[in-house]
């Protein structure tokens, strides 16, 4: 007979190896599909996880896109990270990243077309603003009247677009822009243009700020004593009282960290890769980065990782619908077997297998 | 004499890096109260599982009244006249007396029927019960007397009892005792597990002695000291706490008319709560649980703010004062719920240094926590208080009972507060480290501090207070010394407990 048993301490070795052994369950189960597919299931993994990078035609244009796709995974997920460890759950990043971008674009697009090296770091700081005035919505209504975060913060995204939408076709339109929606292009702004820092790397600011933001989340959760009321606050609230933590302040911080890093990577898209305001513009990272921030184990190295790893399988998903014809949905299917299986290989961390001889009675 | 209702031959239960009980046999006769002591840890809860069906042993067997007994669950113990009353209530507070009942039977006879069941149990054993109050507005006692009572409707040949008088008022110990005394006069056999050496020597005829999973003698309760049983329990002598003498100092800490509402649906709002504790003083409150002992403690922590000019510390208000104010001024607190509440389960025991620790011992600069000498904090409180673990990256779960109540209480302790106000200081610790706990904050008093002890363990009070109130219902009866009181005044000043009065007394 199988039992589970619980350990007395979560096991470090398993805290490490679960995301491995889940990419790998995800690999076979996955190659499986494929083959049931009718296409090579070697090769398709192949294109997934190796051509992004090593393919000698296509890496030279996808490789960038790694850094691209995976900075704002990352910055947003740290975000919520700190909030998930605190036991709250902030949901509507997406909504956040959405605001952060339309009021730091705002902003700068007040300022058209001045040519200032302040103009950008302004834009930022409006931009982090944004998210973090969103995110300050859920966190009054949660602390003065006990409202769910999580609802709260996921109807905020719905308005956000909305918000988005009304920018993009109304306030923010770009007055030359022969009436379609869509706002001035940031591209061909100089000043503001958050273009690659390293030529052909898809290094831009926002991928720098993913770094900085890793490395300080880190030390905040591992050195400071606010880290330490955020976990504390997650593991054991009445604890966290009795130490004297109030609970409200935690949620003002979690939740406006969240909203700030999250609008922060916004603005840096909406400047960057994405060029203007669109009503396109939300892509879902402020959703994938939950996923990112749990694969990553909520840990800052773990989440900069697992973002690598939800880009790749983006560009290589691509890329595998392109050259193999794989259905979109298969790789839909074969990103969420990877936090399925990390979901399930988890259990490892807390509880170990005994094999028991049948019982007798 | 009597013969042997369950014989208990060898039984071995072995859990990954610890042998719960190793070749423990012991006879139970029929119309015997059997008392089973040890230590924490020391294998008793296993045991009593063993014979509920909880738990398989490894080895070992049991013999029921001449048959094979090897129970694989608790419905196949109750089968063969084996019943169990935990230490924690398996309760519905929001359901009725009857409807508890009826939620543990196999095939609940219809409610009419079953309430006539119970008021006719309830009757018989002299233990006054509604079948129809709200489960949520019974006190401690009255609770145990629901589960009591669910045991007797089976009629058991054998009734396990583990820790039942730790949440009794004296006289609720004067009924359970009576009604214990009928059931064995009926032939019915106990299994009664306590800590309390006293309370055995009263009601017991044989005791079973378990010390790390061994069974390490037996004796007749009546013809021993306390102290002799004790002594067999851990194994050594342990020194009983001494009194201590002298002049009491200033008034350090005073409640002035300190009322607050109640915290949420069943707990207790504090009312009109006056005291006044000197330094070197110990101030014991007694009272049956659920009487405010609970929003006493957060209200001096600060974790639950206080209306305004209701706390002073020093001559100071700090009704408004947060926990990390109060710490800072030296006004320090213990909870009584170790897990979740004075320690987080899944920290490890230096995070849980820096739970309260964090300033008065400097473990953070400038925001900045210093592992190292949290870490060195964690290692003082371990070595100078006993507290048995690998060291102290293990997380707080992972310790007994007793030996984290040692860790946060010491804790509290090394950090040398000016008033230290701790709740339920030794439940559930075994008896040496109970009197290590006392000591500890008896030597706290001599060094000048003064010591709120809120406690149901009433032994334990009298022992090391210097005076004493009682709370019933939020209320603080006028704190008394010590020496004035007996046993029987001070279960007067309690008198929390409804339907004192044993209901008949036939039988």
């Amino acid at each position: 007979m199988i039992r589970l048993e619980k350990r007395p301490n979560p096991s470090r070795l398993w805290t490490g190896l679960t995301p491995i052994l889940a990419v790998l369950l995800t690999m076979v189960v996955g190659g499986f599909m494929f083959a049931l597919l009718g296409k090579p299931p070697l090769e398709a993994i192949r294109t997934i996880f190796w051509d992004p990078l090593f393919h000698p035609q296509f890496a030279g244009y996808s490789r960038p896109q790694l850094l691209v796709k995976a900075g704002p995974l990352i910055l947003i997920a740290i975000g919520l990270s700190v909030g998930f460890r605190a036991g709250i759950w902030n949901i509507g990043a997406e909504g956040q990243y959405i605001m952060g971008a339309v009021c730091g674009a705002a902003v700068g697009l007040a300022f058209y077309p001045a040519e200032t090296v302040l103009l950008f770091p302004l834009m930022v700081i409006a931009g982090a603003l944004g998210g973090w005035a969103w995110a300050m919505i859920p966190a009054f209504l949660k602390t003065r009247f006990g409202t769910n975060e999580i609802l709260v913060s996921l109807m905020l995204v719905y308005v956000a677009e909305n918000i988005l939408a009304s920018a993009s076709a109304g306030w923010l339109r770009n007055p030359e822009g022969m009436g379609f929606p869509g706002s001035r292009n940031f591209k061909q702004w100089a000043s503001v243009y958050n273009d690659e820092l390293v030529i052909n790397t898809g290094m831009h600011w926002g991928v720098v700020a993913a770094f900085i933001a890793v490395i300080a989340a880190y030390v905040l959760m591992a050195r400071h004593i606010q880290g330490f009321n955020i976990r504390l606050t997650g593991e054991a609230p009445r604890a966290a009282k009795f130490s004297g933590v109030s609970p409200a302040r935690i949620i003002f911080l979690c939740l406006g960290i969240s909203g700030a890093l999250a609008g922060m990577a916004g603005l840096f898209e909406v400047t960057g890769p994405a060029g203007q305001i669109s009503i396109d513009f939300g892509s879902g990272y402020g959703f994938t980065a939950i996923i990112v921030a749990f694969l990553g184990r909520l840990n800052p190295f773990g989440i900069l990782l697992a973002g690598l790893l939800m880009a790749l399988t983006y560009i290589g998903g691509e890329l595998a619908q392109l050259m193999l014809g794989l259905p979109g949905a298969s790789i839909q299917l074969f990103q969420g077997m990877l936090l399925f299986f990390l979901l399930a290989t988890d259990v490892f961390t807390n509880y170990r297998i005994r094999l028991t001889g049948r019982e007798v009675a | 004499m009597a013969d042997t209702l369950l014989s208990i031959r060898g039984l071995t239960k072995a859990y990954p890096g610890v042998v719960a009980n190793d070749d423990v046999s012991f006879d139970i006769m029929k119309s015997e109260i059997h008392a089973l002591l040890g230590e924490n840890g020391a294998g008793k809860s296993t045991l009593v599982k063993m014979i509920f069906g909880l738990v398989k042993p490894d080895k070992g067997e049991m013999v029921l009244d001449g048959v094979a007994y090897a129970p694989g669950k608790p419905s196949d113990a109750r089968l063969s006249g084996v019943a169990m009353v935990f230490q924690h209530f398996s309760l519905f507070d929001a359901l009725d007396v009857a409807e508890n009942v009826a939620l543990g039977m196999e095939t609940p006879p219809p409610m009419r029927d079953l309430a006539r069941q119970i008021r006719e149990v309830s009757e018989n054993y002299g233990l006054p019960l509604d079948p129809f109050r709200v489960v949520g507005t019974l006190s401690a006692g009255e609770r145990q007397r629901v589960e009591i009572i669910r045991c007797l409707l089976q009629n058991p040949r054998l009734l396990i009892m583990d820790e039942p008088t730790s949440v009794l008022t004296p006289q609720e110990v004067e009924i359970l005792f009576q009604t214990l005394n009928q059931l064995k006069s009926e032939g019915t056999s106990i299994l009664y597990i306590s800590h309390k050496l006293e309370e055995i020597r009263t009601l017991c005829d044989e005791a079973t002695i378990l010390r790390l999973g061994k069974n390490v003698g037996t004796c007749t309760p009546r013809e021993v000291t306390a102290r002799q049983m004790a002594e067999m329990m851990v194994g050594a002598s342990f020194a009983t706490p001494e009194p201590k003498a002298g002049e009491k100092g200033e008034v350090l800490l005073k409640c002035d008319h300190l009322s607050m509402p109640a915290p949420g649906a069943f707990g207790t709002p504090l009312r009109e709560i006056s005291l006044e504790v000197r330094a070197g003083e110990v101030l014991g409150i007694g009272g049956v649980a659920g009487n405010g002992q609970d929003e006493l403690l957060m209200a001096l922590s600060g974790e639950r703010l206080a209306p305004k000019g209701t706390i002073w510390f020093k001559g100071r208000d700090v009704s408004r004062d947060g926990p990390i104010r109060r710490r800072d001024a030296g006004l320090l607190s213990g909870p009584e719920e170790r897990l979740g509440h004075a320690a987080a389960p899944n920290m490890s025991l230096t995070e849980n240094a820096v739970l309260t620790a964090a300033r008065r011992k400097r473990l953070v600069n400038n925001g900045f926590i210093d592992w190292g000498k949290a870490k060195g904090f964690a290692e003082e409180v371990i070595a100078r208080f006993d507290v048995r673990t690998p060291g102290p990256g293990v997380a707080a779960r992972a310790l007994s009972g007793g030996n984290l109540q040692k860790y946060v209480v010491g804790r509290e302790i090394l950090q040398a507060p000016d008033v230290f106000v701790v709740n339920q200081p030794t439940w559930g610790v075994d008896a040496a480290a109970a009197a290590a706990i006392r000591q500890a904050l008896l030597d706290l008093a001599a060094k000048g501090a003064a010591i709120v002890c809120i406690s149901q363990d009433l032994d334990e009070l009298m022992e090391i207070s210097d005076r004493f109130g009682a709370l019933n219902e939020g209320r603080l009866s006028p704190t008394r010394p010590v020496a004035e009181l007996d046993i029987e005044k001070i279960g007067l000043m309690m008198g929390g407990a409804h339907d004192m009065e044993v209901a008949h007394a036939d039988g």
